[in-house]
């Protein structure tokens, strides 16, 4: 059956949907989903394809939107999305993944994680991670404090990893009711003891492809890293030719455990653009030994843009396509892996996720 | 009867809501109970944790500006209005 590409974007103002071919040359645009909302993330539930997406409205709060039908109607609800009438009011809702069990998984502002079996109508809160002993430490990035990656283990559901701006990344075995800080190796160059137990940024969480479980990599604010050891420890691999360690979005490729991408930029207070305003999209196809840097299709200077954590994606096709989305408004999409590049559209609204999904021609 | 009429955008999120309702209700948290009950979900649009009414959310009791716990007379018009400070 041929498949073709669809690319979810998530912006400052709504979601909007791109159709593409099945060359992945031609892409339509849908205009604003969601009501305009702010949309952080969005992710596709595997069992329905439905849409979802995190979202949070300065007026009216947060909600998780869906779509059963491709995108062409929403509903959305937040029913459960709190920590009680005692607790912090959510901002917004930032990152889904989908457990193994089908449970969808949300994580917020302030950083917390909620879980929905009904398919995002109603949640409850996994008051283990809120409740961790490190909590009081907790303290805020630039972006506020934010549970923005969740990974959940592929045929386990009750194993989960999550990372939460200058908090770190913690592991969960018994399906939230504990955690346990996963950042031995991770550097904090902003704090005093470089090596604490938490209070690490993570930028950006992924596991290795090709069912490799106990693979994880990682973007931070102070470098890339690689687990072999289920986050337990961390390896840095930023000395390995990449050219910054700051950066916000990485994605690894769908079956190569050994490939991943990610975008570096310039210092955190150097305005986090690509660096010497060339952009470029860095790749490693040996765990982060050696990294490829591909710019053919980019402008060859003069580009001073950021791209989020959220703002990258893979879909699973052969070969790979690649999509990111700069908070400029410019959508770029590689349908060789990463090796050449062209621009979908440079007239979003400053995009902060990207998401892949393929869909029959 | 009280008279509550609701923003575009808000409607928006909830089709087939009405702009108009004519509600009982002794205070405006009692009238966004009631209109939670004719539209599922709308107070979590309008009532944050605590509970309090959202911070850019502005609602007015014949003209004046209002909390959850301001008294709504029989014939009270109500307005639920997005605050310009949230955008």
């Amino acid at each position: 059956m041929t498949q073709r590409a669809r690319l979810l974007v998530g912006t400052k103002k709504g979601a909007f949907i791109l159709e593409g071919d099945a060359a992945r040359d031609q892409w339509t645009i849908t205009s604003p989903l969601c009501e305009g909302w702010p949309v952080h993330d969005l992710i596709v539930e595997p069992s329905s394809g439905a849409i979802l997406a995190a979202a949070g409205s300065p007026w009216y709060g947060p909600a998780i939107w869906r779509s059963d039908d491709g995108g062409s109607t929403w509903t959305h609800s937040s029913a459960g999305l709190t920590y009680g009438d005692d607790g912090p009011s959510i901002e917004t809702a930032w990152s889904l993944a989908v457990a193994a069990d089908g449970a969808i998984l949300a994580g917020v502002q302030p950083a917390g994680l909620f879980r929905s079996t009904d398919g995002g109508a109603t949640w409850s809160h996994v008051e283990g991670l809120t409740n961790h002993p490190t909590r009081a430490s907790w303290m805020p990035g630039a972006g506020g404090l934010i549970l923005h990656s969740i990974v959940p283990h592929p045929t386990d559901p009750d194993r989960i990893w999550v990372g939460i701006s200058s908090v770190g990344t913690f592991e969960t075995n018994d399906g939230g009711a504990t955690w346990t800080p996963r950042n031995v190796g991770v550097r904090a160059g902003f704090n005093p003891d470089p090596y604490p137990e938490t209070g690490q940024c993570v930028h950006k969480l992924v596991m290795a492809g090709g069912g490799q479980t106990d693979t994880l990599y990682q973007q931070n604010h102070c470098g890339v890293y690689r687990s072999d050891d289920g986050g337990a420890t961390w390896i840095e691999l930023t000395e390995n030719g990449l050219p910054s360690e700051f950066g916000f979005p990485m994605v690894s490729h769908p079956r190569d455990p050994d490939t991943v991408w990610t975008i570096p930029l310039n210092g955190a207070d150097q305005g986090r653009f690509v660096p010497d305003a060339k952009p470029a999209v860095w790749r490693t196809q040996d765990r982060g030994a050696t990294w490829e840097r591909h710019a053919d299709g980019f402008p060859q200077g003069d580009a001073y843009f950021t791209v989020l954590r959220e703002a990258m994606a893979r879909d699973t096709l052969d070969p790979v396509g690649i999509a990111f989305g700069t908070e400029t408004g410019q959508l770029w999409h590689s349908a060789d892996e990463g090796r050449t590049w062209r621009m979908i559209t440079d007239t979003l609204p400053e995009i902060w996720a990207v998401e892949a999904m393929v869909v029959p021609a | 009867m009280a008279v509550v009429l609701l923003p575009r955008s808000l409607l928006a999120l909830f089709p087939g809501a009405e702009r108009r309702y004519e509600l009982d209700g002794a205070s405006v948290d009692a009238l966004i109970a009631q209109l939670d009950v004719q539209v599922p979900g709308l107070r979590d649009r309008l009532v944050d944790s605590g509970p309090r009414l959202r911070r850019h959310i502005n609602v007015f009791v014949d003209g004046d500006p209002a909390d959850l716990t301001t008294a709504v007379g029989p014939s009270a018009t109500v307005h639920v209005i997005p605050a310009v400070s949230g955008g």
